[in-house]
């Protein structure tokens, strides 16, 4: 059998890696190349350089070092019974195709994972050499992600965190009776454990030293992680306690949820069925609300006996047709907190009504001009010159409110 | 975006500006126009070498600028500077005189920015959004082909932004592609980097590009690769990678194909049934799981030394606190310790190390009983409760205390340690600790200095948790930390007796 080109490799490798959602590549420290004279540079934000159909951001190149994988995860389309075709990448294979990308515009820098072959240090030491040879051989200065395998050593998790910006382990899974089910080999005290030990190392690079007040370099683009959603019955209640725990926890930068997606020879463990994308998208709404709307985790799900997320209308508008008694709102008095308890109104739009109503009192329209929709804002706020009367405590507010039902799924 | 407003026919002043961009020529003009009070109606304002639409009109001349008023100042916030840069970079022709027009009324009304409802200052920013937002699709979107001759390798790429932001852009690509030699070409402007200098160029043709680039089948390998078929959402693509920039993307010709096929896949990956499992599976199964060492579940009762004791505890599933800790944090110190401190529960800092009293109150309590003579080396501290108990808040989390059946589930524990260990003397650090020395709950502000004897012969000495001292208000930290010291004073006293 021939050796398989770079392009077979690429093709599977590839494959192997986009059930993983992230492709951030935000978070790093600002740096160019001007003095290094090599390529790359990382500003405040990341960019998508392009999107696949299925709507998701391209901006690193996300693939596997090999997807030869011992463990059995039942999800994963890598695990070890799984028929799928497999492929190696050589370290210099990696280390090419990133520079070939970078140098076209077509990429933000690098996401590595690995499936783990023979021991979890010997794959974590040729991720690690990745890295390495990117940053120091090839002056490059891009975005490197990598993804750790918890059962690495320590050192090799201080070298990884010394050529990436960001690190991650992936929880798998919202509970560990969901992980011991599903991926049985997998320990979920060691990837606590793990992240615990990826928080200390960022807490340590955030302090200067005593000595030199330079701070030593640790993945200044903290940590992240990933779990899946929908492959275990789970409920939402459940999910959001889980990323508050790990955001209170371990300083992640984001928790990513993906909805369980159908894998090519999948395992009779999972259900067989289209991704649940909505669920996703409400999920990642409601860790917004924990994140920049000042919304307690268990505030969110409170009106919902079943502990799961209205698929019909996103959760904030769910939570406030459940208080309504805290509305209307007037926008030309209420504090910043519960401004942003307001449907529609978004933490821009509160800045911008809090700097705007220190010169003029806000009339509607001028509330209009700085969210996105004033139809949907309209019943929650008072203005100059506006109430809006009996309709917050209207039986008909939800239909007037909600968007009208349309076709969640694919087919 | 429409014309702000027309451009009109008889205006007193005519200013000509020497390029699209020309942000100081605006700078000029706008200065010398607004402080001699010119009505914004009163300017038409021009670009060198720009198609009016009429054929037959005369090339636009300047009027000279009127002088400046002696002694006359113009002062704007800082802020409407940066928006004017980026905005003059917009394609709207009306564009010079929408941004006179906010200059004029931020003479009488200086915090009109802060006024974001303001109809004008919407559309300044609306303008300036548009302006970033097409210099971060030309960030994401040029695409370089790669050319070699015999001055070596070169990388070139054909644009068609919506904007003038060539120049505003070009350092970007500098700083990115330092060690490259690169050129963009759009219809307004050129943008070239020798590896040393930049240079702005007049405009080019897309056939001055190259036309392919043999990386570009890699990319689009890629490209396919990465896409989910069952997650098909053709609509937030399309919002953030507008069809009109297809044309220059070498990987956007596979978007059709992708799109149709994807029910079809999809629809095979889900009804194709489960096979058997793959052939290495069983030797990977055998080689590294098989004969992994059984995780004896071991309960802790039969341990015969402290390191057993915590190796029984790792996996503690006695109350529900495991759930939400990263580990079990177990007693430390040496085995033949003379003196047992037992503390409350661990905390953030404690929950991550894995070990005991390292936080703000262990920290804490080694200054101090080293103040009062103990050496730490010859003690063992451990906590009543070994898992952390917390609310997350955000990126902290925030204490809470263990209730009496947490307590009581890790009496298990501690009890073990102290069957082991066999010291003369355990000293409780407040309440918790005390509630699962004694088995019942203590009022330890009244009963602290005092040695409780067990049935069983152990001695308790009661006092306070270290992190009681952290919380008090400054003035009454010192004395309380001199109590703090008096107790464990005595508790050297103590030691000494049982000598």
């Amino acid at each position: 059998m021939p050796a398989p080109t770079v392009r077979e490799k690429l093709a599977i490798l590839a494959d192997a890696a986009k059930y993983d959602a992230s492709c951030a590549s935000s978070g790093a420290d600002r740096r160019d190349s001007l003095k290094s004279g090599g390529i790359g540079s990382t500003e405040a934000t990341g960019i998508c350089h392009a999107y696949a159909p299925d709507g998701r951001c391209i901006s690193l190149l996300k693939i596997l070092l090999t997807n030869f994988c011992i463990y059995d995860c039942a999800y994963c389309i890598n695990r070890s019974s799984s028929n799928v075709k497999r492929a190696r990448f050589t370290i210099d294979d990696v280390v090419t195709l990133t520079l070939d990308f970078y140098r076209r515009n077509y990429i933000e820098g690098l996401f590595l994972s690995s499936g783990v072959i023979r021991s979890p240090d010997e794959t974590m030491a040729e991720m690690v050499e990745v890295g390495r040879r990117l940053r120091l051989d090839h002056a490059f200065a891009g975005y490197i992600h990598l993804k750790t395998i918890p059962e690495a050593s320590q050192e090799l998790i201080e070298q990884a965190g010394l050529y990436a910006d960001r690190l991650s382990i992936n929880v798998e899974l919202p509970t560990d009776e969901g992980v011991q089910r599903l991926a049985p080999e997998k320990r979920p005290q060691t990837i606590r454990r793990s992240m615990a030990g990826l928080r200390e190392k960022l807490d340590a690079a955030a302090e200067p030293t005593l000595r030199t007040k330079q701070r030593p370099r640790f993945a200044p683009g903290g940590q992240s992680t990933q779990m899946i959603v929908g492959a275990d019955p789970t409920p939402d209640a459940t999910i959001l306690k889980t990323s508050a725990r790990l955001y209170g926890s371990y300083r992640l930068r984001r928790v990513y949820y993906s909805a369980f997606s159908p894998i090519p020879d999948s395992s009779a463990a999972l259900p067989s069925m289209k991704p649940p994308l909505m669920r996703e998208h409400r999920l990642y709404q409601a860790d917004w609300m924990m994140r920049f709307y000042g919304f307690e985790e268990r505030e969110i799900l409170a009106g919902r006996p079943d502990g799961m997320l209205d698929l019909a209308i996103d959760p904030k508008l769910a939570w406030a047709l459940d208080h309504r008694a805290i509305f209307p709102v007037d926008v030309n008095r209420a504090p910043r907190e519960l401004l942003l308890r307001v449907p529609g109104l978004g933490t821009k739009a509160v800045k911008r009504i809090l700097a705007s109503r220190i010169h003029r009192r806000l009339r509607l329209e001028d509330v209009g001009r700085v969210c996105q929709s004033i139809a949907a804002v309209r019943p929650f706020i008072v203005a100059e010159g506006w109430s809006p009367g009996g309709t917050i405590d209207s039986e008909r507010l939800r239909e007037a409110v909600a968007p009208r039902a349309r076709q969640l799924e694919l087919f | 975006m429409g014309m702000v407003e027309k451009r009109p026919l008889s205006a007193h002043h005519a200013i000509l500006l020497a390029s699209q961009t020309d942000f100081s020529g605006w700078r000029e003009a706008a200065r010398a126009m607004a402080l001699n009070g010119v009505d914004p109606a009163d300017i038409a304002w021009s670009v060198e070498g720009e198609d009016t639409g009429d054929l037959f009109a005369a090339p636009p001349e300047s009027t000279p600028l009127p002088a400046i008023p002696p002694g006359a100042e113009l002062r704007v916030p800082r802020r409407f500077v940066d928006l004017a840069e980026a905005v003059i970079c917009h394609s709207d022709p009306a564009r010079f005189g929408f941004l006179y027009r906010i200059l004029c009324r931020l003479q009488r009304e200086p915090h009109l920015l802060d006024v974001a409802t303001d109809p004008d200052v919407r559309k300044l920013e609306e303008m300036d959004k548009s302006v970033r937002r097409d210099i971060h699709k030309m960030r994401a979107f040029v695409r370089f082909r790669r050319i070699a001759d015999e001055t070596g390798e070169r990388f070139v790429a054909w644009f068609e932004p919506a904007h003038f932001i060539v120049e505003r852009n070009a350092p970007f690509f500098m700083r990115r592609f330092t060690g490259m030699r690169w050129t963009i070409l759009t219809p307004h402007a050129t943008a070239d980097w020798d590896g040393e200098r930049l240079a702005i160029g007049p405009g080019a043709s897309k056939a001055d590009a190259p036309a392919e680039d043999a990386a570009e089948e890699l990319w689009r390998t890629y490209f396919r690769s990465i896409f989910n078929p069952t997650r098909l959402k053709v609509k937030a693509m399309t919002a953030e990678m507008p069809k009109k920039y297809w044309r220059n993307l070498p990987e956007a010709s596979l978007i059709p194909d992708l799109i149709a096929g994807a029910e079809k896949s999809a629809r095979d990956m889900i009804e194709r049934m489960p096979t058997m499992p793959a052939p290495h599976h069983e030797t990977v199964q055998a080689k590294h799981w098989r004969n992994r060492p059984a995780e004896t579940q071991s309960d802790g009762a039969d341990a015969t030394s402290i390191a057993e004791l915590r190796k029984a505890a790792t996996d503690c599933r006695r109350c529900p606190l495991w759930r939400n800790a990263t580990q079990t944090v177990f007693g430390e110190g040496p085995e033949d310790a003379r003196v047992v401190f037992v503390g409350e529960q661990p905390g953030d800092q404690e929950d991550i190390a894995g070990k005991p009293f390292v936080g703000p109150a262990g920290r804490l309590f080694d200054a101090i009983i080293d103040e009062a003579g103990i050496d730490r080396a010859t003690t063992y501290v451990t906590n009543a409760v070994k898992h952390f108990k917390f609310e997350p808040r955000g990126k902290r989390r925030i204490h809470s205390r263990p209730n009496a059946g947490e307590v009581q589930a890790c009496r298990w524990w501690i009890e073990r340690e102290l069957k082991l260990i066999r010291p003369d003397l355990v000293v409780a650090l407040g309440a918790t600790a005390a509630q699962s020395l004694l088995g019942k709950a203590v009022p330890i502000t009244k009963m602290r200095g005092q040695t409780v004897t067990r049935e069983d012969g152990l001695k308790v000495f009661l006092t306070v948790h270290p992190s009681y001292l952290l919380r008090l208000p400054d003035d009454a930290k010192a004395a309380e930390r001199e109590r703090f010291l008096d107790d464990l004073k005595r508790v050297r006293t103590l030691m000494d007796d049982t000598l």
